[in-house]
């Protein structure tokens, strides 16, 4: 029989799927949106593509802070006494029928005015009426439907940004100057001395000059700002002979139509400066949708519930900003949230999940009086605590005081580019005061001629444009195969590594696949059949994972059956009790102390076994590690504890650093102290508890199962499914960057036969306007049609596999 | 030949309108997202049925 699918969300209808007007449904949840929309007239939803929806979740109280007005305030876009605007991140958003159904929100609530996504960044624009309506009701909304809003105190004290978009202004001055000085300065190409031409020529030239004053001044800006800051920092960076060039090529022009000497260069001093910004804009590539600043705030609740006394003694909740926590605070953490703040517990018992500081998926037990680190997710039901800090003051937080988070990776890196500049300025300028000085013996009315004309057609419009068009198509390549990186100075700098450091959990194991082994005495087949209708009935994500893999029994309804949250299932049936939990739950024999994750099970009040879950190893991981120790040094550093370290001793070429048990501080230490080695290393790793050496080494990658979750801050996010190609991207990185190299020797081929026209003082404005051109556009097909080519290697790889 | 006056002058004019409508459809933000609006486009038949349908829905709304 084939399986059905819910209609609204896609997924395999399991037993407590619900038919209704004619339809399968995997959960209430999705009947209910279905419901929603279809009452609504909105089924139109389901035309636009099959099984869009995603089935809600249950979310009372939890977004009762959304009605604090100091929170609102942070939050808000816009708002008056009647309107208020708000943008939203909706992680949800994947396919043209959410944004259907987005858009036509105020056909679900008429104090809805208006809505616009903008599917790239998954956000939407919200504007709506307050009377009797609000922020709370309007996520709530989005909830039901199954578009829950991320809200995280990212949103909370972001700087309320505009968009930058001076790069589209300057290229399209830079682009409408262009164009005009080519078609004013065409008469002038072919026929020096006719009639016609002499007369109008002024006007000409003067309308020429007129265009180039805003290229110059404007479009131009950023790169005499940048050779300043270069000549300030004794740094000669690839700008300050592009500032000179085009400082010289308007000085020069503006002399020689002043004094009536010839046509000038606009023409070349326009068209230079627009394919540079060109090259900045194509380098310029940004993945919206992903983010590589993101640091605890990214993670964090941007409220949290405080529990005071008032005047006659009662305990009232209020929710405040997490900021505004204070030493000694009763704070109220509900199921699955995140400790904002170190604090003690107060309840009697609490079960912390600390994957996200640690990497270790296992929970701890605490109980009442006990210190709670931030960052630890609460697993059991709602838990009073009081604060000991503040936010700030926690401990994980503190991580992100360090160094390694404030200082810009760039400012230590420079570029083969910027390298190559430094010699390429100082052979221009001992070239041009040379044929300068020759000439002033030969001709001295030439010699300013001459020197001014070495220094423009030296220019490097090819040198500065290779870089950007290689590498910038590269980083094109690379996204579409799935890694994303935060720029194009990432690839130079995977181009000189020499050690790659691998996180053990989550990034060589993955979180989705588990390997399930059973230890203890064998389940009969009454055992068999009640466990898995208990797990059939479970949320719980171990539940899940074990009921796919039990072989499939009668489905029969428990007698009696209680999910206890954090603790396990207890069920009856026909005389037959089991228990299936943890192992205070079950009364387990910890015959030994070693931490793992398990379910175990308690038949008839008698202890009989467990289930193991282990993490299994990523497809291709030992054939990625063995191509890469030819080149690299390869070491492994885990929050975990050292299980695994035969298997993982095994994938390593012997002699590799294996280190276990390391907090997020440990793992950024072992990258410094490898880099004092020299060592220039590429981090990959997944969690925030990676965060520190993801900043710390060259290159941190974060691995993600779907890069449109969180992961913490890095240089680059690879999805998952490409883990094992780690190897061919690092081997077409180091192509680009010899293509680069190559591109170079050529563009000088072109500076060599430009600096003869120069030197020998015949370079007129014509051969100028073709040369420039020339060597730029075939140096971007070069390095196109090359990086192109290397990077055919990744196709074939992903093929293979 | 004085007319060359007047054709450089046509010609800058209409480069210039078309400048000016470029710098203002940055700035209403057309460029910032280039994406949702090819997908949006394609739901316009939707939305004119959108006023009698909502006449049926009205009284439900008010429900709510």
């Amino acid at each position: 029989m084939p399986k059905e699918t819910c209609f609204h969300c896609g997924d395999v209808c399991r037993n407590q799927s619900v038919f209704y007007d004619e339809k399968n449904f995997c959960c209430t949840g999705c009947k209910t949106v279905y419901d929603i929309l279809s009452s609504h007239d909105l089924s139109g939803y389901y035309d636009l593509q099959q099984a869009p929806g995603s089935s809600p979740k249950n979310t009372s109280g939890k977004f009762d802070y959304l009605e604090n007005k100091d929170i609102l305030e942070e939050l808000l876009d816009f708002h008056d006494t009647e309107l208020q605007i708000v943008s939203l991140y909706i992680p949800n958003i994947h396919c043209s029928s959410c944004i259907w159904i987005l858009e036509n929100l105020h056909r679900l609530r008429p104090e809805i005015l208006s809505t616009q996504v903008d599917f790239p960044k998954k956000t939407i624009q919200i504007t709506y009426k307050t009377a009797g309506f609000g922020l709370k009701n309007v996520v709530q909304l989005l909830t039901s439907i199954g578009y829950e809003p991320y809200i995280s105190l990212d949103d909370f004290d972001k700087p309320k940004k505009t968009l930058d978009r001076s790069l589209i202004y300057k290229l399209g001055v830079a682009g409408f100057a262009f164009g005009n000085v080519m078609f004013l300065s065409f008469p002038e190409y072919f026929e020096i001395s006719e009639f016609w031409l002499d007369r109008y020529k002024y006007i000409f030239r003067g309308l020429m000059f007129a265009f180039s004053l805003p290229v110059v001044f404007y479009a131009a800006r950023d790169y005499f700002v940048s050779a300043i800051k270069g000549l300030r920092t004794n740094t000669l960076n690839i700008d300050i002979p592009i500032a000179l060039g085009i400082l010289v090529l308007f000085i020069r022009s503006t002399v020689d139509v002043l004094f009536n000497y010839g046509s000038g260069f606009f023409d070349s001093l326009t068209g230079l400066v627009f394919f540079l910004l060109l090259g900045k804009f194509f380098q310029q590539k940004t993945y919206s949708f992903l983010s590589f600043e993101r640091d605890y705030k990214s993670y964090f609740p941007v409220a949290v519930t405080r529990l005071r006394e008032n005047k006659s003694g009662l305990l009232h909740e209020d929710a405040i900003p997490v900021y505004e926590i204070k030493a000694g605070d009763r704070l109220l953490i509900h199921h699955a949230e995140l400790l904002p703040v170190d604090c003690l517990l107060i309840s009697r018992e609490a079960s912390l999940d600390y994957s996200f500081v640690t990497g270790e998926s296992s929970e701890v037990q605490k109980t009442s009086g006990d210190k709670l680190y931030a960052g630890g997710k609460q697993c059991s039901g709602a838990v009073e605590v009081e604060a000991l800090k503040t936010v700030t003051e926690s401990k994980l937080i503190q991580l992100w005081g360090k160094s390694v988070f404030t200082e810009t990776k760039s400012a230590t890196f420079t570029t083969l580019t910027n390298k190559i500049s430094k010699w390429f300025t100082l052979g221009i300028l001992s070239i041009a005061i040379l044929s300068g000085l020759v000439w002033a013996f030969i001709d001295p009315d030439k010699a300013a001629n001459v020197f001014t004309a070495v220094v423009i057609i030296a220019c490097p419009c090819a040198l500065a444009l290779a870089a950007p068009f290689a590498l910038g198509n590269i980083l094109r390549i690379f996204g579409k195969h799935k890694f994303y990186l935060k720029d194009t100075e990432v690839i130079e700098k995977m181009a000189h590594l020499n050690m790659l450091i691998f996180d053990k959990t989550g990034t060589l194991t993955t979180t989705q696949a588990n390997e399930i082994t059973y230890a203890g005495e064998p389940l009969n087949l009454m055992e068999n059949t009640l466990l898995k209708n208990a797990l059939r009935a479970s949320s719980h994500p171990l539940s899940r994972g074990l009921y796919a893999i039990l072989a499939d029994y009668d489905i029969q309804t428990p007698d009696f059956y209680e999910e206890f949250t954090g603790q396990g299932i207890s069920c009856e049936q026909a005389g037959q009790t089991l228990k299936i939990g943890s192992t205070n739950f079950t009364q387990a024999l910890t015959l030994n102390n070693k931490p793992e994750t398990a379910i175990h099970i308690n038949s008839n009040r008698r202890y009989k076994g467990r289930f193991i879950f282990k993490n299994s190893y990523r497809k291709g991981v030992s054939r990625l590690l063995q191509q890469l120790e030819t080149n690299y040094d390869l070491a492994i550093i885990s929050g975990d504890n050292e299980g695994e370290e035969k298997m993982l001793k095994e994938l390593l070429p012997p002699g590799s650093k294996i280190l276990f048990n390391q907090n997020p501080e440990d793992k950024l230490a072992f990258i410094t102290g490898e880099q004092g080695h020299r060592k220039k290393v590429m981090m990959i790793g997944d969690g925030l508890n990676d965060a520190g050496a993801l900043a710390q080494s060259e290159v941190g990658v974060a691995i993600s199962e779907n890069v449109n979750v969180f992961s913490p801050a890095c240089d680059a996010i690879l999805d998952a499914s490409r883990f094992q190609d780690i190897a061919a991207f690092l081997a077409v990185a180091k192509q680009g960057v010899s293509i680069v190299k190559s591109s170079f020797v050529l563009s000088l081929c072109y500076n060599c036969v430009g600096l003869f026209f120069a030197i020998t003082g015949q370079l007129s404005p014509l051969i100028a306007a073709i040369l420039m051109p020339l060597s730029s556009i075939s140096i971007v097909l070069y390095v196109t049609v090359r990086t192109n080519l290397a990077s055919r290697k990744l196709k074939a790889e992903s093929l293979s596999l | 030949m004085g007319v060359i006056y007047l054709l450089l002058g046509l010609s800058i004019l209409v480069a210039l309108v078309f400048f000016v409508i470029f710098i203002v459809s940055v700035r209403k933000g057309q460029y910032d997202d280039v994406y949702t609006p090819s997908v949006r486009m394609l739901f316009e038949d939707e939305l004119i049925q959108e006023p009698k349908k909502e006449m049926q829905t009205a009284p439900k709304n008010k429900d709510e």
